[in-house]
């Protein structure tokens, strides 16, 4: 199980959870599961077509998985995952 | 039996050795110059020292030293103002372990004497040495560091929860011009996080409440009051007029504007963006570290963004990330330690947690990598989510 860390606006998506824990063991399967669990997070992530959106950023532990292999970045048990979108609070 | 002070100084000269002034002149033109330390009180130094020396008063050698040379067997010259308390100050340095110290004979007066030059530096009132003593205490700031922030030029966009903490400390570090964009007024529902204004201000432009507080904390800072919005009719010309900006902003149409703006203008952008409870930091440097569209190459839709107006923030939120743009800012005004370029920073105050995430210059970045058209965009029509219509890039 990795742990999917959620950020503020996706909360309520999850039933108010800040972490939650997902098996698979690339992202691609991580965020399906998730959004198995969470239906909800679907429509925000990703568009109609299956992408994920280009405002949504993905990380692996500290690192982006734009750099790694994209979706089919393998994912470990115990390893941390990061959905970040953009804020303009100030 | 007590030794004289002849007897001391025969003592220092036996076991450190001296060096000529034309002999030092020489080394520091070259690859080998030594670390010179001037010994010297701060009114003696502050009549001319040797170019790129470092001032210790000999009372804070052994204390201050530390900050200052690290390796033992570093070369270093100490000089006073003849040659012997040099000397002395040479065997502290021989007893802290430091393998490698010459006095300079004949100290200063023989060096400008000689014909070689010196500099006569810019220096602190009576009344600046007091105010920031602790910052001149630090060896890494010191009296020299204090200038250059006295000397600097920061602006920041937004005075509201951010750009208040941010306002507040670098005017308090005596960063000597602070300009402030704010458009708005000053509303009772600011003041639960919005410190740098007050109760008999609600409805006074921010950007000048925001100058009244400043001058009342320190009449070095000149506040520059711009109340309107960046665009990008303005926001060129006010960026060439500092040295770096604090992004305070409060919606992602003048974040990507700053973005595109501080590329243009090659002005460093420190960052901060806040939300309930949770906060990003970062530095972008531009073309030396990944900008602003490297890490978010497009802003989200509305209802995937909401303003701190309608989902609510932490008002001490706002403290730690402003103060953390405070940090970065001062940091690299002195071009010390290490800034947040490359990496960001989230805080999340509910689980008092700090993390680091790595991010990296973006090769297909549509704002800053080689092959990037950097132009102004309509911001306010993409950030809305008008795509298609938006993509075509606007001229400024």
């Amino acid at each position: 199980m990795s742990l999917v860390r959620i950020p503020p606006v996706l909360r309520q998506a999850v039933g108010g959870e800040r972490e939650v824990e997902v098996p698979g063991s690339t992202v691609a399967e991580v965020l399906d599961n998730l959004y198995d669990a969470h239906p909800a997070v679907k429509a925000q992530l990703q568009s109609e077509d299956g992408e994920l959106h280009r405002f949504v950023n993905v990380y692996l532990n500290d690192e982006d998985v734009r750099m790694l292999s994209w979706l089919d970045t393998p994912v470990s048990d115990r390893d941390r995952i990061l959905i970040l979108p953009a804020m303009a609070g100030g | 039996m007590a030794r004289s002070y002849q007897d001391v100084l025969a003592g220092a000269r036996e076991r450190i050795p001296e060096i000529q002034v034309s002999e030092l002149a020489e080394l520091l033109e070259s690859e080998d110059a030594p670390l010179v330390i001037d010994v010297r009180e701060q009114d003696e130094w502050d009549e001319g020292h040797i170019p790129d020396a470092r001032h210790v008063p000999r009372g804070f050698l052994e204390s201050r030293i530390a900050g200052i040379a690290d390796e033992l067997d570093a070369p270093i010259v100490i000089n006073c103002a003849g040659g012997a308390r040099s000397l002395l100050a040479g065997v502290s340095l021989d007893e802290m372990g430091f393998r490698n110290v010459k006095s300079l004979a004949g100290g200063f007066s023989r060096w400008k004497q000689d014909g070689h030059d010196y500099t006569v530096p810019s220096t602190l009132t009576p009344d600046q040495r007091a105010r920031y003593s602790r910052h001149v205490r630090i060896p890494e700031v010191g009296e020299e560091g204090q200038l250059k922030l006295l000397d600097s030029k920061v602006l920041l966009i937004g005075a509201g929860g951010l750009g208040s903490p941010s306002a507040y400390y670098l005017a308090a570090a005596g960063v000597g011009t602070i300009g402030l964009v704010d458009d708005d007024v000053v509303d009772a529902s600011n003041l639960q996080r919005q410190i740098i204004h007050s109760n008999d201000r609600v409805g006074a432009l921010k950007a000048e409440s925001a100058r009244q507080t400043i001058e009342g904390l320190n009449p070095d800072v000149s506040v520059k009051v711009h109340p309107f919005r960046v665009d990008q009719t303005n926001v060129l010309e006010l960026m060439n007029e500092y040295d770096l900006v604090v992004d305070g902003a409060d919606n992602f149409p003048t974040r990507y504007l700053l973005n595109d703006a501080a590329l243009m203008t090659r002005t460093p952008l420190v960052h901060a963006s806040i939300l309930r409870f949770e906060g990003h930091a970062s530095v972008f440097h531009p073309y030396e570290g990944p900008c602003y569209r490297c890490l978010f190459p497009e802003p989200p839709p509305p209802d995937m963004a909401p303003a701190c107006g309608e989902a609510g923030v932490l008002g001490v939120l706002c403290g730690v990330m402003g103060s953390i743009q405070a940090n970065e800012a001062i940091k690299m005004l002195l071009g010390m330690g290490d800034t947040l370029a490359g990496r960001l920073l989230i805080y999340d105050a509910l689980s008092m947690s700090f993390n680091e995430l790595r991010i990296r210059r973006d090769p297909e970045c549509p704002a800053c990598s080689d092959g990037a058209k950097l132009e102004f965009r309509d911001y306010e029509a993409w950030c809305a989510g008008e795509r298609g219509h938006a993509e075509a890039p606007v001229s400024a």
